[in-house]
């Protein structure tokens, strides 16, 4: 049963960066055996008051106690002391080292002659026997599977007798199967008195899983609740501050076979097999999602479309052309438009503004460039349009593209790549990291396009956007295609079974039912 | 041909063991330095600062041991200096390094010329005499090879099993390990990836200054300009070679002092047809061969040349 008095208090923190409130004012209870959803946008001040929790920054004002004691500020050390566990999103594991070992780290005496790894081991069994926490402790961390990797981050903070334990978007990782899993172990760790700070942005997770959640929006707790006296739509109005903008369905009619892959295999240049036997089919106006817990082979597909890798086994064609020794330019050139994965790595520019961002695809064209000497005119006005149409704000088509938000980063790239009406669009998660309005936005637009007439592959590893936007999902797991389902056809289970390696589960209900449309 | 009669000879083995003395204190210092994620391209001129400081003790009057003490203090100041380029500033680990080993050069023949202004031949001192142990030294072959040595021998073969044993059964020696793969990891279980990094380098650069002690105090009696003569450089290869494990940092090292000392026999050989630079070239080039052979396999620790800033990740 949890007391009244709360186990953690965090009291009016206020942090500011620059002018902006990271935090403003955040108060924050949490009481023993309880699980506390916290909620909110990018950018809503999660992660900065977690970093002020854990001592790596200073709170401008505010204070935190736990279990009635005041936790110096700065200091990481004295919060593992005190019992504050971590998961974060990106794990901090050594990949060559042993569960062990990762585990162990910074436990003992740094004086310590001989470590005590006898002792080390039994404790660790026991804890994984105690909370069904599946891995081996002697394995190679490298060889684990995400789930097990994570597994064995929860191990790390419960061998230091942990007793907050906070997780950083714990699913975004995990199949639907690995994330039931984990709940199940979290209502294990409640029960035993532990208090658990859940950070999400999935409102059906925030339903299954927590007894209270709090709603961050701009630095400030704009809603908090018990979760059985709330409900989805409030705590997603809660979160956008607003009506949730809706994604319009349209009614698809594929058209012809703009590009089509059969038996396609890529291997590296040292032999390894990233891709094998990869067959998709993509008419116009269709949208393919693929699906995928990351770094099954779904980066090496787009670069295959991108032209940045090729085939060396299987058929590639385009617009009914075979696709021969492919260049990321020729590819350009022949009608596929890329949505890069990392927006600021390889889809733009940075320390450019937006004016010479907006042409970096297309600057050889004669509306671009004559003699080989840029357009100033076309290229303002080609920037003022884009922006418009595609509500880009910020200040001006001279600002450099790094400092713009990340949704807006990526309208500007929507917009070079629609504005030179490509037939085919390889969208790799075209919406990560951006805030519901701004993924909405993309949607609606892909979605458009693909209405008129332009074939869409979006890669993505949230479920619930390949649901919303694709009319056929097909699901990579290591470097393989499964056949394509329809979205009303399966269900998040079955996708779960196909993403964990069983991609048979669609083998019966497959391609007639694509077919037939 | 008699080849096959000199590996036979007790003073060839001598010579071997002699001549990878040096090397074993240089690649296990960077070994280290490496594993905590930090190379250490200072390791020519530490060494060579090593030979320097280590000679001046004794010259000056001190005792040999302190000379050694010594000797490793300036290599131990010299990685301080590293340290706080590499990992507090995080600036370039080649860039520094490379600064570093023309710096601590260049500043040791320049102290020798300010200690010893007007003197053509440099003067001797009385370096380590080989040890005498009674039953040890007894064992045939093994006997005057392994124990027959200077005491410096002997320590740079306890540091192969010491620091074998401390990396893989103390905490600290997981500690630093891990800073090498993962400094998050480290950083996240409440420990300073900085005070790690900073402590490795100066005991690392510490045990390579021993290194080029050795040759001042032992190998030979007198400080010589450019007497390190490359041995800094072939320990960095030889640590890729040993794939960061001190044990096997023993075996390649053993190895290239093997070629080293069958080159000096060999050209000594006056009816010899081949040209003795040949012979000279002979054990660089099967360092280059066997680092292509085996280096394509060695795992190398994931974070070294990668600086780590607090905050970011």
């Amino acid at each position: 049963m949890p007391d009244q008095t709360p186990f953690l208090h965090i009291s009016k923190i206020t942090k500011k960066f620059g002018s902006v409130f990271a935090c403003d004012s955040v108060t924050l209870q949490l009481q023993q055996g309880e699980i506390l959803a916290l909620l909110g946008e990018n950018g809503a001040g999660k992660t900065t008051l977690m970093n002020i929790l854990f001592g790596h920054y200073v709170a401008d004002s505010g204070s935190i106690s736990i279990g009635g004691k005041e936790l110096t500020p700065g200091s990481p050390r004295r919060a593992l002391k005190v019992g504050l566990g971590m998961v974060h999103q990106h794990f901090s594991l050594a990949d060559n080292m042993s569960v062990l070992d990762n585990i162990t780290l910074g436990t003992e005496s740094m004086f310590g002659l001989w470590r005590k790894s006898g002792e080390a081991r039994q404790k660790i069994n026991k804890l994984i026997n105690t909370y069904e926490l599946d891995v081996d402790p002697r394995s190679i961390v490298k060889n684990l599977s995400v789930g097990q990797r994570q597994r064995v981050e929860i191990l790390k903070a419960l061998y230091r007798d942990s007793r907050i334990l906070i997780l950083d978007e714990p699913t975004a990782v995990l199949t639907p199967q690995e994330a039931e899993h984990l709940f199940a172990t979290l209502r294990l760790l409640v029960d035993k008195g532990l208090a658990i700070i859940f950070i999400t942005h999935k409102l059906r997770e925030v339903m299954a899983v927590s007894d209270r959640c709090l709603v961050l929006r701009h630095g400030k707790v704009s809603y908090e609740s018990r979760t059985r006296d709330t409900d989805v739509d409030t705590l997603a109005r809660e979160m956008v501050g607003g009506e949730v903008p809706v994604v319009e369905q349209l009614p698809t009619s594929p058209g012809k076979k703009v590009l089509s892959l059969e038996g396609v295999g890529v291997k590296n240049s040292d032999g390894y097999s990233l891709l094998h036997d990869v067959s998709l089919e993509l008419r116009g106006g269709e949208i393919i999602g693929i699906a995928g817990v990351s770094g099954n082979g779904q980066s090496h597909l787009a670069d295959l479309i991108s032209g940045l890798l090729s085939a060396d086994k299987g058929s590639f064609e385009l617009l009914g052309e075979a696709v021969v020794s492919p260049t990321p330019m020729g590819m350009l050139k022949r009608g596929v438009g890329r949505i890069p994965e990392d927006r600021t790595g390889t889809g733009l520019v940075g320390d450019m503004n937006v004016q010479e961002n907006l042409i970096l695809e297309n600057y050889w064209t004669k509306k671009v460039s004559h003699f080989g000497l840029l357009k100033a005119d076309f290229m303002r006005k080609n920037a003022k349009d884009i922006m418009e149409q595609y509500d880009v704000r910020c200040g001006g088509e001279d600002l450099p593209v790094r400092l713009m938000s990340g949704g807006n980063m990526q309208k500007l790239i929507l917009g070079r790549v629609l504005s030179e009406e490509p037939s085919v669009i390889m969208a790799n998660q075209p919406t990560w990291g951006l805030d519901v309005g701004a993924a909405a936005f993309v949607h609606s637009r892909l979605i458009r396009a693909s209405r008129d007439g332009v074939g869409i592959i979006i890669i993505s590893e949230d479920l619930d956007e390949l649901f919303k936007v694709a009319d056929v999902i097909q699901v990579m797991y290591k470097g393989t295609l499964s056949p394509p389902v329809r979205p009303a056809d399966t269900d998040a289970r079955e996708m779960g079974l196909a993403m964990s390696g069983h991609l048979e589960v669609f083998a019966s209900t497959v391609a007639e039912a694509h077919h037939e449309a | 041909m008699d080849i096959l009669h000199m590996f036979l000879e007790v003073g060839f083995w001598m010579a071997v063991v002699r001549m990878a003395t040096p090397l074993l204190f240089g690649t296990l210092g960077e070994l280290i330095c490496e594993r905590a994620g930090v190379l250490n391209l200072g390791v020519e001129g530490i060494m060579a600062a090593g030979c320097m400081a280590g000679w001046t003790w004794v010259y000056m009057g001190g005792d040999l041991w302190g000379g050694v003490l010594f000797a490793a203090a300036v290599g131990g100041g010299i990685g301080l200096v590293h340290a706080i380029f590499t990992v507090h500033l995080g600036l370039s680990q080649h860039v520094t390094g490379l600064g570093i080993t023309m710096l601590a050069t260049a500043l040791s023949s320049f102290v020798f010329r300010m200690v010893l202004p007007d003197v053509t031949t440099p003067p001797k001192i009385i370096p380590f005499a080989p040890l005498d142990i009674p039953i040890l030294g007894d064992i045939p072959l093994l006997g005057p090879v392994l124990f027959n040595q200077s005491p410096l021998t002997l320590l740079a073969i306890f540091m192969v099993f010491f620091i074998g044993w401390f990396l893989k059964y103390t905490p600290a020696g997981l500690a630093l390990c891990m800073t090498g793969e993962n400094p998050m990891a480290v950083e996240s279980q409440g420990l300073s990836v900085f005070a790690i990094r900073t402590c490795a380098v100066v005991a690392g650069s510490a045990l390579m200054a021993i290194g080029g002690a050795f040759l001042t105090l032992s190998a030979f009696d007198a400080f010589y300009i450019g007497m390190v003569n490359g041995r800094g450089w072939i320990c960095i290869a030889l640590v890729v070679f040993s794939s960061w494990k001190p044990s096997k940092a023993l075996v390649g090292v053993v190895l290239f002092a093997v070629f080293d000392a069958l080159q000096m026999r060999v050209q000594q050989d006056i009816s010899m047809v081949v040209p003795y630079q040949f012979y000279l070239m002979m054990p660089y080039v099967l360092s280059i061969a066997a680092l292509i052979l085996m280096s394509r396999r060695s795992a190398y620790p994931k974070a070294l040349l990668v600086p780590f800033r607090k905050g970011e990740r």
